[in-house]
Protein backbone atom coordinates (compact mmCIF):
# COMPACT_ATOMS: atom_id res chain seq x y z
CA UNK A 1 0.00 0.00 0.00
CA UNK A 2 0.84 3.75 -0.58
CA UNK A 3 1.26 4.27 3.29
CA UNK A 4 2.60 6.95 5.46
CA UNK A 5 5.73 4.08 5.88
CA UNK A 6 7.40 4.37 2.55
CA UNK A 7 8.97 7.66 3.45
CA UNK A 8 12.30 7.27 1.14
CA UNK A 9 13.00 10.75 -0.49
CA UNK A 10 9.85 12.33 1.23
CA UNK A 11 10.31 16.29 2.02
CA UNK A 12 10.10 18.39 4.96
CA UNK A 13 11.11 16.47 7.77
CA UNK A 14 13.96 18.27 9.04
CA UNK A 15 16.59 17.32 11.24
CA UNK A 16 17.92 14.10 12.53
CA UNK A 17 18.08 14.03 15.71
CA UNK A 18 20.66 12.52 15.88
CA UNK A 19 23.10 11.23 19.73
CA UNK A 20 26.26 9.10 19.35
CA UNK A 21 25.72 7.18 22.27
CA UNK A 22 21.82 6.22 23.31
CA UNK A 23 20.23 4.07 25.11
CA UNK A 24 18.83 0.92 24.24
CA UNK A 25 15.73 1.58 25.57
CA UNK A 26 15.05 5.69 26.55
CA UNK A 27 12.16 4.46 28.72
CA UNK A 28 11.21 1.94 30.89
CA UNK A 29 7.84 1.04 29.03
CA UNK A 30 9.77 0.50 26.01
CA UNK A 31 11.33 -2.34 26.96
CA UNK A 32 8.61 -4.00 28.46
CA UNK A 33 6.10 -3.34 24.92
CA UNK A 34 9.48 -5.13 23.17
CA UNK A 35 8.72 -8.20 25.52
CA UNK A 36 5.47 -8.02 25.02
CA UNK A 37 5.33 -7.66 21.46
CA UNK A 38 7.09 -11.33 21.10
CA UNK A 39 4.41 -12.22 23.67
CA UNK A 40 1.59 -11.28 20.89
CA UNK A 41 3.75 -12.25 17.80
CA UNK A 42 4.28 -15.91 19.75
CA UNK A 43 0.47 -16.55 20.53
CA UNK A 44 -0.84 -15.32 17.04
CA UNK A 45 2.10 -16.76 14.96
CA UNK A 46 1.60 -13.99 12.22
CA UNK A 47 2.58 -14.49 8.59
CA UNK A 48 5.83 -13.19 7.73
CA UNK A 49 5.32 -9.73 6.40
CA UNK A 50 1.80 -9.37 8.28
CA UNK A 51 3.18 -7.97 11.47
CA UNK A 52 4.92 -5.26 9.34
CA UNK A 53 1.66 -4.92 7.40
CA UNK A 54 0.09 -3.87 10.66
CA UNK A 55 2.27 -1.01 11.14
CA UNK A 56 1.88 0.00 7.49
CA UNK A 57 -1.64 0.05 8.31
CA UNK A 58 -1.84 2.49 11.08
CA UNK A 59 -3.17 5.76 10.69
CA UNK A 60 -1.06 7.96 9.21
CA UNK A 61 -0.63 11.02 11.68
CA UNK A 62 -0.84 8.41 14.40
CA UNK A 63 2.68 6.75 13.05
CA UNK A 64 4.05 10.37 12.00
CA UNK A 65 3.48 11.41 16.12
CA UNK A 66 4.83 8.15 17.93
CA UNK A 67 8.10 6.59 18.84
CA UNK A 68 8.64 3.14 16.75
CA UNK A 69 7.68 1.28 19.90
CA UNK A 70 4.60 2.61 19.77
CA UNK A 71 3.78 1.33 16.24
CA UNK A 72 4.69 -2.00 17.15
CA UNK A 73 2.92 -1.68 20.35
CA UNK A 74 -0.43 -0.99 17.75
CA UNK A 75 0.50 -3.61 15.56
CA UNK A 76 1.07 -5.72 18.27
CA UNK A 77 -2.41 -4.94 19.31
CA UNK A 78 -3.79 -4.65 15.91
CA UNK A 79 -3.20 -8.14 15.41
CA UNK A 80 -4.23 -9.51 19.12
CA UNK A 81 -7.58 -8.35 18.78
CA UNK A 82 -7.68 -9.27 15.13
CA UNK A 83 -7.28 -12.75 15.73
CA UNK A 84 -9.41 -12.75 18.89
CA UNK A 85 -6.98 -12.89 20.92
CA UNK A 86 -7.87 -9.98 22.62
CA UNK A 87 -10.73 -7.51 22.56
CA UNK A 88 -10.62 -3.91 21.58
CA UNK A 89 -13.04 -3.28 24.60
CA UNK A 90 -11.33 -4.99 27.59
CA UNK A 91 -7.72 -3.14 26.31
CA UNK A 92 -9.70 0.21 26.26
CA UNK A 93 -11.41 -0.80 29.79
CA UNK A 94 -7.67 -1.37 31.05
CA UNK A 95 -5.55 1.50 29.70
CA UNK A 96 -8.68 4.04 30.72
CA UNK A 97 -9.20 5.49 27.85
CA UNK A 98 -8.70 4.79 23.62
CA UNK A 99 -6.52 2.69 22.48
CA UNK A 100 -5.69 3.25 19.12
CA UNK A 101 -5.57 0.28 16.27
CA UNK A 102 -4.56 0.04 12.85
CA UNK A 103 -6.97 0.37 10.26
CA UNK A 104 -8.52 -2.76 7.97
CA UNK A 105 -6.06 -4.60 5.62
CA UNK A 106 -7.00 -3.30 2.39
CA UNK A 107 -5.73 -5.80 -0.34
CA UNK A 108 -7.90 -9.13 -1.03
CA UNK A 109 -6.61 -12.14 0.71
CA UNK A 110 -3.85 -13.92 -1.83
CA UNK A 111 -5.26 -17.69 -2.09
CA UNK A 112 -2.76 -18.59 -4.08
CA UNK A 113 1.31 -18.55 -4.63
CA UNK A 114 0.33 -17.33 -8.28
CA UNK A 115 2.85 -17.41 -11.33
CA UNK A 116 6.44 -16.26 -10.75
CA UNK A 117 9.64 -16.74 -11.54
CA UNK A 118 11.83 -19.52 -9.69
CA UNK A 119 14.95 -19.08 -11.53
CA UNK A 120 17.01 -15.59 -11.65
CA UNK A 121 15.58 -13.56 -14.72
CA UNK A 122 18.53 -11.32 -14.12
CA UNK A 123 22.09 -11.26 -13.56
CA UNK A 124 24.49 -8.58 -12.34
CA UNK A 125 25.03 -5.92 -14.67
CA UNK A 126 21.67 -6.25 -15.83
CA UNK A 127 19.85 -2.84 -16.69
CA UNK A 128 16.22 -3.16 -15.06
CA UNK A 129 13.11 -1.26 -14.65
CA UNK A 130 11.01 -1.18 -11.15
CA UNK A 131 7.43 -2.37 -11.97
CA UNK A 132 5.36 0.90 -12.16
CA UNK A 133 2.59 -0.43 -9.76
CA UNK A 134 0.54 0.40 -6.92
CA UNK A 135 -0.22 -2.59 -4.88
CA UNK A 136 -3.31 -2.26 -1.96
CA UNK A 137 -1.65 -4.44 0.35
CA UNK A 138 2.07 -5.61 2.09
CA UNK A 139 5.30 -5.28 -0.53
CA UNK A 140 8.53 -4.58 -0.18
CA UNK A 141 8.73 -2.36 -2.90
CA UNK A 142 9.53 1.23 -2.14
CA UNK A 143 7.86 4.32 -3.81
CA UNK A 144 10.72 6.15 -4.55
CA UNK A 145 12.20 3.34 -7.24
CA UNK A 146 8.80 2.51 -9.10
CA UNK A 147 9.14 3.19 -12.67
CA UNK A 148 13.08 4.00 -12.27
CA UNK A 149 15.68 2.17 -14.06
CA UNK A 150 18.68 0.48 -12.01
CA UNK A 151 21.37 -2.27 -12.73
CA UNK A 152 21.67 -5.11 -11.00
CA UNK A 153 24.90 -5.97 -8.17
CA UNK A 154 23.80 -8.51 -6.36
CA UNK A 155 22.02 -11.96 -6.45
CA UNK A 156 21.05 -12.78 -3.24
CA UNK A 157 19.09 -16.35 -3.66
CA UNK A 158 14.90 -16.74 -2.89
CA UNK A 159 13.00 -15.88 -0.83
CA UNK A 160 9.52 -15.87 0.05
CA UNK A 161 7.79 -12.72 -1.43
CA UNK A 162 5.93 -10.46 0.86
CA UNK A 163 3.37 -9.28 -0.67
CA UNK A 164 2.17 -12.93 -0.81
CA UNK A 165 3.17 -14.52 2.78
CA UNK A 166 1.65 -11.22 4.14
CA UNK A 167 -1.81 -12.11 3.60
CA UNK A 168 -2.57 -15.78 3.42
CA UNK A 169 -1.02 -19.18 3.72
CA UNK A 170 0.21 -18.90 0.09
CA UNK A 171 4.23 -18.86 -0.54
CA UNK A 172 6.14 -17.91 -3.53
CA UNK A 173 9.91 -18.01 -3.47
CA UNK A 174 11.48 -15.48 -6.10
CA UNK A 175 15.07 -14.65 -6.78
CA UNK A 176 16.35 -11.09 -4.79
CA UNK A 177 18.78 -8.70 -6.54
CA UNK A 178 20.40 -5.71 -4.89
CA UNK A 179 19.90 -2.91 -7.84
CA UNK A 180 21.95 0.19 -7.65
CA UNK A 181 19.78 3.37 -8.98
CA UNK A 182 22.13 6.94 -9.83
CA UNK A 183 20.74 9.26 -7.15
CA UNK A 184 20.05 11.57 -10.48
CA UNK A 185 17.95 9.00 -11.63
CA UNK A 186 15.67 9.12 -8.85
CA UNK A 187 15.38 13.00 -8.19
CA UNK A 188 16.69 14.27 -11.37
CA UNK A 189 18.47 17.13 -9.35
CA UNK A 190 21.93 16.38 -11.25
CA UNK A 191 23.89 14.80 -7.66
CA UNK A 192 26.96 13.13 -8.74
CA UNK A 193 28.50 10.43 -7.42
CA UNK A 194 25.52 9.40 -5.26
CA UNK A 195 23.88 5.84 -5.73
CA UNK A 196 21.18 4.23 -3.83
CA UNK A 197 21.09 -0.08 -3.31
CA UNK A 198 17.64 -1.31 -2.64
CA UNK A 199 17.16 -5.18 -3.10
CA UNK A 200 14.45 -6.40 -4.63
CA UNK A 201 12.12 -9.47 -5.82
CA UNK A 202 11.97 -10.58 -8.85
CA UNK A 203 8.32 -9.67 -10.19
CA UNK A 204 9.00 -6.10 -9.22
CA UNK A 205 11.40 -6.00 -12.51
CA UNK A 206 11.09 -5.85 -15.87
CA UNK A 207 13.65 -5.60 -18.40
CA UNK A 208 14.95 -2.26 -19.62
CA UNK B 1 2.95 -5.64 36.15
CA UNK B 2 5.11 -2.46 35.35
CA UNK B 3 5.97 -0.41 38.38
CA UNK B 4 4.19 2.41 36.93
CA UNK B 5 1.04 0.27 36.75
CA UNK B 6 0.62 1.02 40.65
CA UNK B 7 0.69 4.90 40.24
CA UNK B 8 -1.90 4.96 37.17
CA UNK B 9 -2.36 8.74 37.49
CA UNK B 10 1.15 9.49 36.87
CA UNK B 11 1.29 7.03 33.44
CA UNK B 12 1.42 8.82 29.80
CA UNK B 13 -1.34 6.97 27.83
CA UNK B 14 1.01 5.27 25.95
CA UNK B 15 2.35 4.05 29.45
CA UNK B 16 -1.27 2.76 30.24
CA UNK B 17 -1.76 1.41 27.06
CA UNK B 18 1.45 -1.04 27.41
CA UNK B 19 0.35 -1.68 31.07
CA UNK B 20 -2.89 -3.18 29.43
CA UNK B 21 -1.64 -5.13 27.06
CA UNK B 22 0.70 -6.62 30.19
CA UNK B 23 -1.92 -7.24 32.91
CA UNK B 24 -4.18 -8.99 30.05
CA UNK B 25 -1.62 -10.96 28.59
CA UNK B 26 -0.45 -12.01 31.95
CA UNK B 27 -4.20 -13.14 33.09
CA UNK B 28 -4.19 -15.46 30.50
CA UNK B 29 -1.32 -16.78 31.49
CA UNK B 30 1.15 -15.64 28.10
CA UNK B 31 3.88 -14.09 29.98
CA UNK B 32 5.96 -16.20 31.68
CA UNK B 33 7.97 -15.45 34.83
CA UNK B 34 10.35 -13.33 34.26
CA UNK B 35 10.60 -13.09 30.59
CA UNK B 36 9.72 -9.46 30.32
CA UNK B 37 13.04 -8.75 32.57
CA UNK B 38 15.10 -11.61 30.24
CA UNK B 39 14.37 -9.58 27.05
CA UNK B 40 14.65 -6.38 28.48
CA UNK B 41 18.52 -7.88 29.60
CA UNK B 42 19.20 -10.00 26.37
CA UNK B 43 18.38 -6.43 24.50
CA UNK B 44 20.21 -4.48 26.77
CA UNK B 45 23.49 -6.47 27.40
CA UNK B 46 23.93 -9.14 25.04
CA UNK B 47 23.51 -7.89 21.44
CA UNK B 48 24.68 -4.34 20.81
CA UNK B 49 27.76 -2.57 18.54
CA UNK B 50 30.16 -4.07 20.72
CA UNK B 51 29.75 -7.48 18.69
CA UNK B 52 30.22 -5.68 15.47
CA UNK B 53 32.89 -3.82 16.48
CA UNK B 54 35.01 -7.18 17.21
CA UNK B 55 34.51 -8.11 13.60
CA UNK B 56 35.82 -4.61 12.05
CA UNK B 57 38.47 -5.05 14.64
CA UNK B 58 38.99 -8.57 13.37
CA UNK B 59 38.76 -7.40 9.77
CA UNK B 60 41.81 -4.88 10.62
CA UNK B 61 44.03 -6.88 12.32
CA UNK B 62 43.37 -10.09 9.88
CA UNK B 63 43.79 -9.27 6.24
CA UNK B 64 42.40 -13.06 5.37
CA UNK B 65 39.58 -12.77 7.65
CA UNK B 66 38.43 -9.55 5.76
CA UNK B 67 38.65 -11.14 2.84
CA UNK B 68 36.38 -13.51 3.81
CA UNK B 69 33.65 -11.23 5.85
CA UNK B 70 33.73 -8.98 2.20
CA UNK B 71 32.74 -12.44 0.44
CA UNK B 72 30.59 -13.88 2.93
CA UNK B 73 29.35 -11.62 5.81
CA UNK B 74 27.23 -14.28 7.46
CA UNK B 75 29.82 -17.22 7.39
CA UNK B 76 32.77 -14.61 8.65
CA UNK B 77 30.60 -12.75 11.32
CA UNK B 78 29.16 -16.65 12.41
CA UNK B 79 33.34 -17.38 12.47
CA UNK B 80 33.06 -14.85 15.93
CA UNK B 81 29.60 -16.26 17.12
CA UNK B 82 27.42 -13.81 16.18
CA UNK B 83 24.23 -14.68 13.93
CA UNK B 84 20.83 -14.97 14.35
CA UNK B 85 17.21 -13.14 13.87
CA UNK B 86 17.99 -10.06 11.83
CA UNK B 87 21.63 -11.43 11.02
CA UNK B 88 20.90 -14.55 8.88
CA UNK B 89 21.86 -12.59 5.64
CA UNK B 90 24.76 -10.26 5.94
CA UNK B 91 26.80 -8.16 3.58
CA UNK B 92 29.57 -6.50 4.78
CA UNK B 93 30.20 -2.88 2.92
CA UNK B 94 33.73 -1.48 2.95
CA UNK B 95 34.64 2.14 3.31
CA UNK B 96 37.61 3.27 1.19
CA UNK B 97 38.94 6.52 0.34
CA UNK B 98 37.11 7.06 -2.58
CA UNK B 99 34.02 5.33 -1.86
CA UNK B 100 31.86 5.72 1.39
CA UNK B 101 28.76 3.59 2.19
CA UNK B 102 25.92 4.40 4.64
CA UNK B 103 22.77 1.88 5.83
CA UNK B 104 19.15 3.00 6.17
CA UNK B 105 15.90 0.97 5.90
CA UNK B 106 13.01 3.14 4.53
CA UNK B 107 10.45 1.10 4.49
CA UNK B 108 10.84 0.67 8.29
CA UNK B 109 13.74 -0.33 10.62
CA UNK B 110 15.90 -3.49 9.51
CA UNK B 111 18.75 -3.23 11.34
CA UNK B 112 21.74 -5.80 11.80
CA UNK B 113 20.74 -7.23 15.45
CA UNK B 114 23.43 -9.62 16.00
CA UNK B 115 26.10 -7.10 15.33
CA UNK B 116 24.53 -3.88 16.23
CA UNK B 117 21.59 -4.25 18.21
CA UNK B 118 18.37 -2.95 18.24
CA UNK B 119 18.49 0.32 16.17
CA UNK B 120 18.75 3.85 17.88
CA UNK B 121 15.41 6.12 17.70
CA UNK B 122 16.76 8.10 15.25
CA UNK B 123 17.52 5.35 13.06
CA UNK B 124 13.59 4.87 13.03
CA UNK B 125 12.15 8.56 12.60
CA UNK B 126 10.67 9.81 9.64
CA UNK B 127 13.84 12.29 8.83
CA UNK B 128 16.57 9.83 8.56
CA UNK B 129 14.60 7.31 6.64
CA UNK B 130 13.12 10.01 4.31
CA UNK B 131 16.19 11.89 3.30
CA UNK B 132 19.10 9.22 3.41
CA UNK B 133 18.31 8.75 -0.15
CA UNK B 134 17.18 11.40 -0.79
CA UNK B 135 20.19 13.92 -0.27
CA UNK B 136 22.86 11.38 1.65
CA UNK B 137 25.38 14.15 1.41
CA UNK B 138 23.85 16.63 3.09
CA UNK B 139 22.37 14.79 5.47
CA UNK B 140 25.46 13.56 6.18
CA UNK B 141 27.25 16.43 6.65
CA UNK B 142 24.49 17.73 8.87
CA UNK B 143 25.19 14.51 11.42
CA UNK B 144 29.01 15.64 11.11
CA UNK B 145 30.12 13.31 8.49
CA UNK B 146 32.17 15.46 6.46
CA UNK B 147 33.00 13.95 3.15
CA UNK B 148 35.88 15.24 0.87
CA UNK B 149 34.65 16.45 -2.12
CA UNK B 150 34.64 13.12 -5.00
CA UNK B 151 33.62 10.46 -2.21
CA UNK B 152 31.50 8.31 -4.04
CA UNK B 153 28.55 7.92 -1.41
CA UNK B 154 26.53 4.34 -1.54
CA UNK B 155 23.87 3.91 0.35
CA UNK B 156 22.14 0.82 1.02
CA UNK B 157 18.21 0.30 1.46
CA UNK B 158 17.62 -2.96 3.55
CA UNK B 159 14.35 -3.79 1.45
CA UNK B 160 14.83 -7.38 1.78
CA UNK B 161 16.25 -10.22 3.56
CA UNK B 162 19.96 -8.53 3.65
CA UNK B 163 21.25 -6.95 6.60
CA UNK B 164 24.15 -4.52 6.44
CA UNK B 165 27.46 -3.47 8.15
CA UNK B 166 29.47 -1.36 7.16
CA UNK B 167 33.50 -1.73 7.24
CA UNK B 168 35.39 1.18 8.22
CA UNK B 169 38.33 2.61 7.31
CA UNK B 170 41.10 1.50 9.77
CA UNK B 171 42.14 5.28 11.43
CA UNK B 172 45.67 6.61 11.14
CA UNK B 173 47.89 6.27 14.29
CA UNK B 174 45.96 2.58 15.47
CA UNK B 175 49.19 0.66 13.95
CA UNK B 176 50.40 -1.88 16.27
CA UNK B 177 47.10 -1.59 18.66
CA UNK B 178 45.66 -4.59 20.23
CA UNK B 179 42.51 -6.36 18.51
CA UNK B 180 41.03 -5.45 21.41
CA UNK B 181 41.72 -2.06 21.74
CA UNK B 182 41.29 -1.65 17.95
CA UNK B 183 37.43 -2.52 19.09
CA UNK B 184 37.19 0.36 21.48
CA UNK B 185 38.23 2.98 18.42
CA UNK B 186 34.78 1.67 16.42
CA UNK B 187 31.57 3.51 17.07
CA UNK B 188 27.79 2.22 16.56
CA UNK B 189 27.95 5.53 14.01
CA UNK B 190 30.81 4.26 11.80
CA UNK B 191 29.48 0.88 11.33
CA UNK B 192 26.07 2.43 10.60
CA UNK B 193 27.63 4.83 7.97
CA UNK B 194 26.49 8.38 9.82
CA UNK B 195 30.14 8.33 10.82
CA UNK B 196 33.73 7.84 9.48
CA UNK B 197 37.00 6.98 12.13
Amino acid sequence: MDGIHDLGGMQGFGPVDHAPAEPVFHEPWEGRARALIEVVLGAVRPNGGEFRHAIERMDPGHYLTSSYYEHWLTAAATLAVERGLLTREELEARAGGTFPLSGPVLAPPVTGPGAGPNEPRFHAGDQVRVRDWHPPGHTRCPRYIRGKTGIVVRLDGNYSVPDVEAHGAARRDEPTYSVRFNAAELWSDGQQGVCVHVDLWDSYLEPA
Amino acid sequence: MSEGAHHPAAMSPVEQRVAALEALLTERGLVPEGFIEQTIHRYESEIGPMNGARVVARAWADPQYKQRLLADGTAAIAELGFGGAEGDHMVVVENTPAVHNVIVCTLCSCYPWPTLGLPPAWYKDPPYRARMVREPRVLLAEMGCELPEGTEIRVWDSSAEVRYLVLPQRPEGTEGMSEADLAGVVTRDSMIGVARL
